[in-house]
């Protein structure tokens, strides 16, 4: 399946696909309006940037997803390959953030957790990918 | 093949998918004593609170049963394991026959013996929906709740009651809150912030004694109380595997592929023992990741797959009232604490292995010291500066990272 990969060497650290990961989750038509006022869409993909060196992670949609078999509501379902997650049925408890080996499952003033589904419900590839500038991040089919 | 499974939580559940991804077409029937469709315990608390409504406390959809071709056979308790002849007797005397069998039996809570308890009308413990719809029923705003506990269950049961009464007294035989998953400096932090929410605790103290609205305590106090909920423990639901002869220790005895010492009978869950490989000793891990994970183990191999559990540590992520804490391992070695007004974070490291970490607060990313555990990632493979600082991917070496977010098999 196609997953979002990542070349480190690549990467600017410019932080464009966060914004391009909070816009596509926003829900709004208007980049301006997804970031204006209080309430901001927390990206679900983190930039790490070290002395020499930057890179994205979001979620790898693991073949065994411990987020998935250890929510206790059962709120994490793996579709076609893609972690996803059912709002309506998270209670906010973190045991995905407990879980995730790449500290992929963003919390913030919401109850509910929020992770990368690979923009599975828009077309084409997912938003990060699109607005990166220097294809550091790719969506591709790898072993 | 045919399959039978005693239970109906996350380890029986995990078990039908773990069967499922193996054998498409084998029977499969799932046996209950509690009349639900499959429903998730740990939500109970959050359906009293009324966080989760009715439909949102099951843990699968109400199609699960059919979409897995399971057959479900709820209320009735399972009473006896006929090893030699292959059946399960339930109380009705039927009997149901097995090529495999799960025992997904669970927990039950410890009520220890207490003078007077008998004269109280209004007691409970908290484990299973019943419990919580019982609670709800006689939660008035005026009614003082009375909780023997300040353990998980014991905690979130009084967040469970608070939106309706905040007149709450927890009283723990222990000097601290929450023992089994926090250091003394955590169980300090998390009293208080539930202290300046109204919660009332009573340590270092037990009962003596009831009469239908009172407990006297041991130190001398006197409690006034409506409804008492009874949170001091739980115990592994062994009784069925034990009397047919299969190996039991506190737990069910399994090995890495959740079988019990009968070769055509598995267990999972929180009647089992598992191995806590951050001490190398056998114990009970009654969590609900560990449930899932060996059900889904047992599920694979009773089809005829090949999974062992494996990893398994204590592991726990709760909240009360906003405050998130996330706690992993065991807490004996050298200790890295940080501690500001927003966060309270331990690091233990052991045999040059982080053997387990408190977090309370700042819980971001905690997933990556638990994989850390889990994987007995050597401390010297990492920069331990950044290990401590925060948990980030930046830690591990260029070629972790190249095949864990690339996608390059480094091996080859």
């Amino acid at each position: 399946m196609k997953r979002v990969y990542v070349n480190e060497d690549w990467c600017l650290g410019c932080h464009l696909c966060e914004y391009y990961c909070s816009f596509a989750n926003s829900g709004k038509s208007d980049m301006v309006k997804a970031f204006n006022g209080d309430k901001k869409t927390t990206p679900r993909i983190v930039i790490e940037e070290g002395d020499d060196i930057n890179f994205a992670v979001q979620c790898r949609h693991c073949e065994e997803p411990l987020c998935a078999k250890g929510c206790i509501a059962g709120a994490l379902t793996v579709t076609n390959g893609i972690v996803t997650i059912d709002s309506s049925r998270c209670v906010g408890c973190y045991t995905c953030v407990l879980s995730c080996p790449y500290g992929c499952i963003v919390t913030d003033h919401e109850k509910v957790v929020k992770k990368c589904d690979l923009c599975a419900s828009k077309s084409g590839e997912p938003a990060c990918v699109k607005g990166c500038p220097n294809a550091a991040i790719v969506f591709e089919e790898r072993g | 093949m045919n399959y039978l499974i005693i239970g109906n939580s996350s380890a029986a559940i995990g078990c039908v998918e773990g069967i499922r991804k193996i054998d498409t077409t084998g029977q499969i029937t799932i046996l209950s004593d509690e009349p639900y469709h499959t429903y998730s315990r740990p939500l109970i608390s959050y359906w009293l609170e009324g966080k989760v409504a009715d439909e949102k406390i099951y843990y699968r959809p109400e199609d699960f049963y059919t979409k897995n071709n399971c057959n479900v056979i709820l209320g009735k308790k399972a009473v006896k394991i006929d090893k030699s002849a292959r059946e399960v007797i339930l109380e009705d005397g039927s009997a149901i026959s097995y090529d495999k069998l799960l025992i997904a039996a669970g927990s039950r809570p410890f009520v220890p013996p207490m003078d007077g308890l008998q004269l109280v009308t209004q007691k409970y413990t908290f484990m299973k929906y019943d419990d919580a719809k019982a609670v709800k029923e006689v939660l008035k705003p005026e009614s003082k709740v009375l909780i023997i506990g300040a353990g998980l269950i014991g905690l979130k049961a009084a967040e469970g009651v608070y939106k309706v009464t905040k007149n709450i007294t927890v009283v723990d035989l222990a000097d601290r809150i929450l023992p089994s998953i926090l250091d003394s400096e955590g169980s300090s932090i998390v009293q208080k912030h539930l202290e300046t929410k109204g919660v009332r605790f009573t340590l270092n103290d037990r009962v003596k004694s009831f009469t239908e609205n009172t407990a006297v305590l041991e130190g001398g106090s006197v409690l006034d109380f409506d409804i008492l909920i009874i949170a001091v423990g739980v115990r592994p639901n062994t009784e069925i595997a034990g009397e047919c002869g299969i190996e039991v220790s506190r737990g069910i005895i399994i090995d890495d592929t959740c079988r019990t010492s009968d070769e055509n009978i598995y267990a999972a869950g929180d009647c089992t023992e598992s191995l806590d490989i951050t001490t190398g000793t056998q114990k009970i891990l009654a969590l609900l990741p560990n449930a899932y994970i060996q059900g889904e183990a047992a599920g694979i191999n009773m089809a005829g797959g090949s999974k062992n559990y494996g990893n398994a540590i204590p592991m726990n992520a709760i909240g009360f009232f906003g405050l998130h804490m996330i706690t992993a391992g065991t807490y004996e070695g050298e200790t890295h604490v940080i501690k500001t007004d927003d966060e309270y974070k331990k690091l233990i490291f052991k045999d040059g292995l982080l053997k387990g970490y408190i977090m309370i607060g700042e819980v971001s990313r905690a997933g990556i010291y638990t994989s850390i555990i889990r994987e007995q990632i050597p401390a010297s493979s990492v920069d331990m500066e950044m290990l401590v600082s925060r948990p980030q991917m930046m830690m591990f070496g260029k070629s972790r990272r190249l095949e864990k977010l690339g996608g390059v098999n480094v091996g080859n």
